[in-house]
């Protein structure tokens, strides 16, 4: 992974410093909170419902033991013990006290990691495939280019105010596990004629107006890369609207410019400032992919492996959910659920982080990465460690087996912390998780995804859920609304409303409706609930969820 | 015949830590019952700008609606009720510290 030159060392050092003294100045009472605000949000320190929140960068998700052990160490010293992954592979710390914060920042870059742009209208942190560099599907690992990004991208003079925050993710395989399609630019590695390039989407995005992004290059050589992203979000400079912030991110600019036009100043633009790269970050881009250069895999049967799944179905069903191929031979990528049944989807405590540090240091190259699912991976693991690593999870309460089932859902903060969030997520998907652990049904729906947000904005991204849940204050009290037949794969779509919202008591007996209701239509045992979705259609799930408007109309 | 007025808390959040606060008679709490409940537009808007220029001590300051029927306010939004008794998700923030609520 990548390690920080001196200058990122002294860059950040610097930084935080500066911050130092403007906490300062806002505690001695120099600088007013209109003053402070900007500053401190350009260093990811958020205001919320009950205390402040930290949002640390984990670029493209990456991070290895030292720094999760750092990550457990800030929780316990200045926050409550636990932290919270989010679906931008950041960590949330929800309880620090405004003196402590330049000690945090601190903390971080003593092991290479900062705040820097996970708030504000400006490019935010990178994310990726969390399977990059491990994955048997994979075209190339991304997080080089992820990792160039982050580098061209962070204090950018020309990108630290655009019209709205600015969201770019990458991946290196066909099958997207990045959520590429609902990102400001989005980005597909792909060879074409035995070149390396990219496939660009840009204007997708969730929150108040859903969109997928739209392809606006088929193929970019990838010498191209940094270019081409300069000339887009110059444009999207340029063009967004800033009298209207509903209206000012790029998928906005593109719709109403249309994809041609904004695509012809693109080109425009790229055509004048691509001879200003003169190959410089094709240089860079090399030293970077040496730092991310595949472990030494061990060759070595599988034996003990095997022996586990035969012996012990606790394990064997932890294997066949949690586990993802690997390229390499004999080895697996070990998906650690954060959602326990009644859990706080993304919770890990501090003792938690510190064990699957220590479990990638011991068996998994250390190498952890974060999920925008709000899970945690071990990316290589050789598969004779697994019932080892099964059972020390196990032990920590980290051994679920329900990664891409109902209760892996993906739940935003919601009213619970948000200063934003109009109703609550976290309860919902507590108890969701709850009520089908005690149906006992769960691996028999199989692959489902559910996602809740508790506002408009979507942090949750409901719209992509199988089953997406909305969140909101209908006359002083929560309501849910849901959609249905959301994706947030390769063939990404928008979820369709069903219909009126539920209250918070409805919410839960209305999923169960709609999942017992799947479980009768679906044609085969390996139908999923989305390809029934597909090829029934709203109809019979809307049959489901409302039996009284059936009742009244009959 | 104008409506009647709904009284109400000045609440917050404090400078350092970021607690939930609300205003009473002499200063500052953290519980909403100890709050000065403020029956009277004229009052509440004077108040308000009095917290307001606070800006050594709290952050964000506004006029919340209440209940005084019991003995003691309650929020009447819910968005209020959880920044008078913190998460619902786990026993922590306020809830660590009954006293509080």
């Amino acid at each position: 992974m990548y390690n920080y030159t001196d200058f990122d060392t002294a860059f950040i050092k610097e930084r935080n410093a500066q911050f130092r003294a403007q906490v300062e100045r806002r505690i001695d009472g120099s600088l007013t909170e209109d003053e402070f605000k900007p500053l401190r949000l350009m260093n990811g320190l958020y205001l919320q419902l009950h205390a402040y929140m930290l949002r640390v960068a984990i670029p493209y998700g990456t991070l290895n033991s030292r720094q999760m052990h750092v990550l457990a160490d800030i929780a316990d010293k200045w926050d409550k013990g636990y932290g919270h992954f989010t679906t931008r592979q950041n960590i949330q710390y929800n309880w620090p006290e405004l003196r402590d914060v330049p000690d945090m920042l601190d903390a971080l870059g003593a092991v290479q990691m900062h705040a820097i742009q996970t708030s504000g209208n400006t490019i935010r942190n990178v994310t990726a495939d969390h399977f990059a560099g491990a994955a048997a599907d994979e075209i190339a690992d991304p997080r080089p280019v992820a990792e160039l990004i982050r580098q061209w991208s962070t204090d950018h003079p020309e990108f630290q105010f655009l019209p709205r925050k600015f969201k770019v993710a990458v991946t290196g395989s066909p099958n997207d596990r990045a959520v590429i399609k609902a990102h400001d630019i989005g980005l597909r590695m792909v060879e074409r004629d035995g070149l390396a390039g990219f496939e660009v989407i840009v204007g997708g995005g969730l929150g108040r107006t859903p969109m997928i992004g739209k392809v606006l290059r088929d193929f970019l050589p990838r010498e191209d890369l940094l270019p081409y992203l300069e000339a887009i979000v110059s444009v999207y400079n340029l063009l967004g609207r800033r009298d209207n912030k509903y209206k000012a991110r790029i998928k906005i600019t593109v719709h109403e410019n249309g994809l041609e036009d904004f695509g012809a100043r693109v080109e425009e633009r790229f055509a004048l400032i691509r001879p200003q790269f003169t190959g410089v970050d094709q240089q860079m881009l090399a030293a970077i992919e040496s730092d991310f250069a595949a472990p030494e895999f061990r060759s070595a049967p599988d034996t003990e492996y095997q022996d586990a799944r035969r012996h012990y179905p606790a394990f064997r069903s932890w294997a066949d959910t949690n586990l993802s191929e690997h390229r390499a031979p004999g080895y697996a990528i070990v998906t650690i659920s954060l959602k326990a049944h009644g859990a706080t989807p993304g919770d890990a405590t501090s003792a938690q982080m510190r064990l699957m540090a220590d479990l990638a240091k011991r068996y998994g190259h250390d190498e952890l990465r974060i999920s925008h699912e709000q899970n945690v991976i071990l990316p290589h693991v050789h598969k004779n460690d697994l019932p080892s690593v099964y059972s020390a999870l196990r032990a920590a309460g980290l051994g679920t087996a329900n990664i891409g089932l109902i209760s892996d859902i993906i739940a935003c903060p919601g009213m619970d912390y948000c200063a934003l969030a109009t109703a609550r997520s976290i309860p919902i998907a507590q108890e969701i998780a709850t009520r089908f652990d005690e149906l006992k049904i769960e691996h028999d729906v199989g692959p489902l995804k559910i996602k809740i947000s508790g506002c408009i904005n979507a942090c949750g991204h409901h719209h992509v859920g199988h089953i997406g849940i909305l969140g909101l204050d209908r006359a002083g009290v929560e309501n849910y609304q849901i959609t249905l037949g959301g994706d947030h794969t390769q063939d990404a779509t928008i979820g369709e409303r069903a219909g009126p919202g539920f209250s918070a008591e409805e919410i839960i007996p209305a999923v169960e409706r709609l999942v017992m209701a799947y479980l009768d239509l679906r044609s085969e045992l390996g139908e999923t609930f989305l390809d029934t979705y597909r090829r029934l259609g709203l109809a019979p799930f809307k049959a489901a969820l409302y039996p009284e408007a059936r009742a009244n109309a009959a | 015949m104008p409506r009647a007025y709904i009284p109400k808390v000045v609440t917050a959040n404090a400078l350092l830590e970021g607690d939930v606060i609300y205003q009473t008679a002499t200063g500052w709490s953290r519980n909403l019952a100890e709050a000065e409940v403020l029956t009277d537009e004229a009052d509440a808007d004077l108040r308000l700008i009095d917290a307001s220029q606070q800006h050594d001590r709290v952050v964000g300051v506004y006029l919340a609606d209440v209940d005084i029927s019991g003995p003691t306010p309650k929020p009447t939004h819910f968005r209020e009720d959880f920044r008078a008794r913190g998460p619902s998700n786990y026993v922590h923030g306020k809830q660590e510290a009954p006293k509080h609520v």
